[in-house]
């Protein structure tokens, strides 16, 4: 009696179970990265002494609470604000010290003198719609985008990367290795064409 | 001869399934780690705008979200068909955001605390209006690193009926 041999558990049903967390786990997965448009706020205190900035220098951008643009006090179609704004961050139309020699724009006097003075200023009603906003933003951002790559393949022809790939391969943990190479070029390209966009507080509806 | 003899009956053996389970583990295993679970469940519409000059949103732990937009079918005659913000469960005012980014900034580890974002997952039907008393809210409380949470597409979608 005591030498009788256990009974072997049958396993049978072990695909059932596994299967039915499988499916479980199946149907509740989501895999998902968020993306977006980063932004950072501007701190709270005020500064004491604004800066003077020549009308020249900034880049206005209206959206009214009907979401229709006024771009420089023109209305303008939100296709055509792409183009608008890389004309004026590349019109380099500063004299002497403010002369900027890369860029391409046609050196217009009353336009900006150069990328580093140039400020995009977004005005936007509180009845604008957020799809509106967020289209407005993605093309001033697809601007600059556009001017950076351009920069950077001028100054890394040999790199094969855009600076936007360089910049998504810079923040990836995969390629820890690049980091220190690409940093420098990034760099270069961010100081040639800084990212000034002011957004003023929206229009109180009287 | 007699070694090369025919095998008795020409049936073909059953396939054995004794590795089923094993194939269907490692797939439950794949799942399970891969899964996220959805921690607050909507209750506003979301429809997110769609944008095509996005970066990638940091690790999830350095994120923290704030929902807005109108309030979903279920909750429409409860709670109107105004935009409104959600935090984590529950529905809030403007007011509710700074000590919301408190609360969440010290549950987080200390070293942490410093490079949150937040998260801005609002509909596309939204006004600006509450938008803008958010990004003052996150200003009042030094929270200064948003990120406007979209989908991929080309802006052009955005402005489709």
């Amino acid at each position: 009696m005591a030498k009788r041999a256990a009974p072997e558990v049958n396993a049978g049903s072990m695909a059932d179970i596994a299967f039915l967390l499988l499916i479980f786990f199946l149907v509740t997965t989501t895999i998902e990265t968020d993306s977006g448009i980063n932004r950072k706020l501007p701190p709270t205190d005020e500064v004491v002494d604004p800066p003077i900035i020549k009308e020249r220098n900034i880049f206005t951008v209206v959206v009214n609470k009907n979401n229709q643009l006024l771009v420089e006090e023109k209305p303008l179609d939100l296709a055509n604000l792409r183009q608008a704004a890389i004309e004026f961050l590349d019109n380099g139309g500063g004299q002497g010290e403010e002369a900027c020699d890369y860029c391409e724009g046609p050196k217009d006097p009353s336009s900006s003198d150069n990328p580093e003075k140039a400020i995009i200023s977004l005005k936007n009603d509180r009845e604008t719609s957020y799809k509106v906003y967020i289209s407005v933003q993605n093309e001033l951002v697809a601007a600059y985008n556009d001017l950076r790559d351009r920069e950077f393949a001028k100054l890394n022809p040999l790199i094969g990367l855009s600076f936007v790939e360089a910049n998504k391969r810079y923040a990836d943990p995969r390629y820890v290795t690049e980091r220190e190479r690409l940093k420098p070029l990034l760099d270069e390209v961010k100081a040639r064409y800084p990212q000034k966009l002011s957004e003023a507080e929206p229009n109180k509806n009287k | 001869m007699a070694k090369f003899k025919k095998k008795k009956g020409g049936d073909t053996p059953a396939i054995s399934t004794a590795s089923l389970p094993d194939i269907v583990f490692m797939l439950l295993f794949f799942f399970m780690v891969a899964t996220v679970m959805r921690d607050s469940t909507l209750m506003v519409q979301n429809t997110l705008p769609a944008a095509d000059q996005i970066q990638k949103l940091d690790k999830k732990d350095r994120v923290m979200y704030i929902y807005a937009g109108k309030p979903s079918s279920r909750y429409a005659d409860k709670y109107g068909n105004q935009a409104r913000i959600q935090l984590n469960d529950k529905f809030a005012s403007v007011q509710d955001v700074g000590a919301f980014v408190l609360a969440e900034r010290a549950s987080k580890r200390q070293e942490l605390q410093n490079v949150l974002t937040t998260a801005l997952k609002v509909d596309g039907e939204t006004n600006m209006g509450l938008i803008s008393d958010i990004k003052q809210e996150l200003r009042q409380v030094n929270a200064l690193k948003i990120n406007y949470t979209t989908r991929l597409g080309d802006y052009t979608q955005n402005t489709k009926k």
